[in-house]
């Protein structure tokens, strides 16, 4: 039998990974990494995210810039506490810096549809 | 009275039946003076004394579901449905924790799923069928054909000096229940002293389970608070595909298997993928879990005991297996 508690739950969701994210909610623009943080661009489609893999590095700092090609798709990780919807006509950004190493599976998590429940992606960090 | 420990008072005995779970909600009633006068003092306060009852617990029928992991449709559930109407004591109740039907674009189609689903679940021959919306029911329109069909999909009532709680965590189509169903809970339970015994209901895990597998509730934290102060507070849930049991705080939770195709051990498996349909032994992945908790007689300590039974040969024959178990549910 499996036995734990809420607080140790909560814990370990927060502490494998200290990130600091930024959300902002701008209409769709042409990708600009020359003079900021580098930029990668994902999308969303029943019921797939392409790219479906992502590297990055350790401390650096980069900005996911989301859309969706059909209906809201959401995009979630617990451990690197993302949490964000991604709208028809709207483009999700998010900033993140990862401190630490793993792979992270990045789900929809907003349902989408009979294959609903395999919508994912990796987040990979170096 | 005597200062006795009030979780022993309720004892949800589950016997998963493969197919489903059995739960007798049997409170230390019929014993002696103490515990007797409390459940006197409980139906005082909660307007009915705890008798016991027994009520089983279905999930994740999917009807209208076709695919390699279960090509048998909705085999396993009208064969559940047939089990709980041979069971030699008549459950009072039927709680349905969500899937009731695949999802389909086409409403048309969703919507005879969703009759299917209620002419078989209507073959039950006991006094009450309780549901509550699974994200394949509910995930796609908000809840509307769900509503049309069952009416609400949050709500509570009492039966036998328990009281249930269905929470509706999919039809806000992200996996939370809202702060809209959180204020609802809190009024629903405001009536209820902290002894009262309480079975929620719902279709996703309340806890983080498997949040990459989306086994999870975001707000599930919110309702495990609000249900905080209660002391006999029972879980019920569906969605994994697979029979668990989890002890947080002093709750426990319990997810019933699935009515269609398996899904595996998240802590072994690699990917969420069902577990491959085998057509010489369609019930390989069913089993039986027998629950004791807090049993009667026996010091009140707050752990419960789990028993798999992986079904033999002897299953097949039909319902002689789980008859066994139910004669001694003891084992
Ligand atoms: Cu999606």
């Amino acid at each position: 039998m499996i036995r734990s508690n809420l607080l140790k739950y909560s814990l370990a969701a927060t502490l494998p990974v200290t990130l600091m994210i930024v959300l902002t909610f701008v209409a769709p623009r042409a990708a600009r990494a020359d003079d900021g943080p580098r930029v990668i661009e994902i999308t969303a489609k029943r019921f797939g995210f392409s790219p479906n893999q992502i590297t990055l590095k350790k401390g650096e700092t980069v900005k996911l810039r989301l859309t969706t090609e059909d209906v809201t798709h959401g995009f979630f990780m617990r451990a690197l506490k993302i949490d964000e919807e991604i709208d028809p006509g709207k483009t999700t950004e998010i900033t993140l810096t990862p401190q630490t190493a793993g792979t992270f599976l990045t789900i929809c998590d907003h349902f989408c549809g009979a294959n609903h429940g395999n919508m994912n992606m990796k987040i990979v960090v170096e | 009275m005597k200062d006795v420990d009030r979780r022993s008072f309720l004892k949800i005995a589950g016997t998963s039946l493969g197919i489903g779970v059995l739960y007798s909600a049997m409170p230390a009633a019929a014993a002696s003076g103490e515990v007797g006068a409390m459940f006197d003092a409980w139906g005082k306060k909660n307007g009915e004394r705890v008798t016991p009852f027994s009520f089983i617990q279905l999930s994740d029928a999917h009807v209208g579901f076709n695919g390699p992991p279960d090509p048998l449709g909705t085999k396993a559930f009208e064969r559940a449905v047939e089990m709980v109407n041979r069971l030699p004591q008549r459950p009072d109740l039927v709680l349905f924790t969500g899937d009731l039907t695949h999802d389909s674009e086409d409403k048309d189609v969703h919507s005879r799923r969703m009759k299917q689903f209620l002419e078989i679940s209507g073959r039950l021959n006991v006094p009450l069928v309780k549901c509550v919306p699974g994200e394949h029911d509910a995930g796609l329109d908000g809840g509307a054909l769900y509503r049309d069909f069952l009416k609400e999909t949050y709500y509570s009532f009492d039966h036998r000096g328990v009281h249930f709680v269905a929470l509706d965590n999919v039809s806000r189509a992200k996996p939370e229940v809202g702060p809209e169903q959180l204020a609802w809970l809190k009024k629903d339970l405001a009536r209820f002293p902290k002894s009262a015994p309480i079975v929620v209901f719902t279709h996703r895990p309340l806890f983080d389970l498997k949040p990459e597998w989306e086994w999870f509730t975001s707000d599930g934290d919110d309702v495990m608070n609000v249900l905080a102060p209660f002391e006999n507070v029972t879980v019920l849930y569906g969605h994994i595909h697979r029979d668990d049991e989890h002890e947080l705080g002093h709750v426990h939770h319990y997810a019933a298997r699935s009515l269609i195709f398996a899904f595996p051990d998240p802590e072994k498996a690699a990917e969420k993928k069902p577990i491959a349909f085998d057509k010489d032994q369609p019930f390989k992945n069913l089993g039986i879990r027998v629950v004791h908790e807090n049993v009667a007689g026996k010091p009140a300590v707050d752990t419960a005991s789990i028993e798999d039974i992986e079904l033999t040969a002897q299953e097949f024959s039909g319902i002689n297996g789980i008859q066994q178990i139910l004669r001694n549910p003891s084992l």
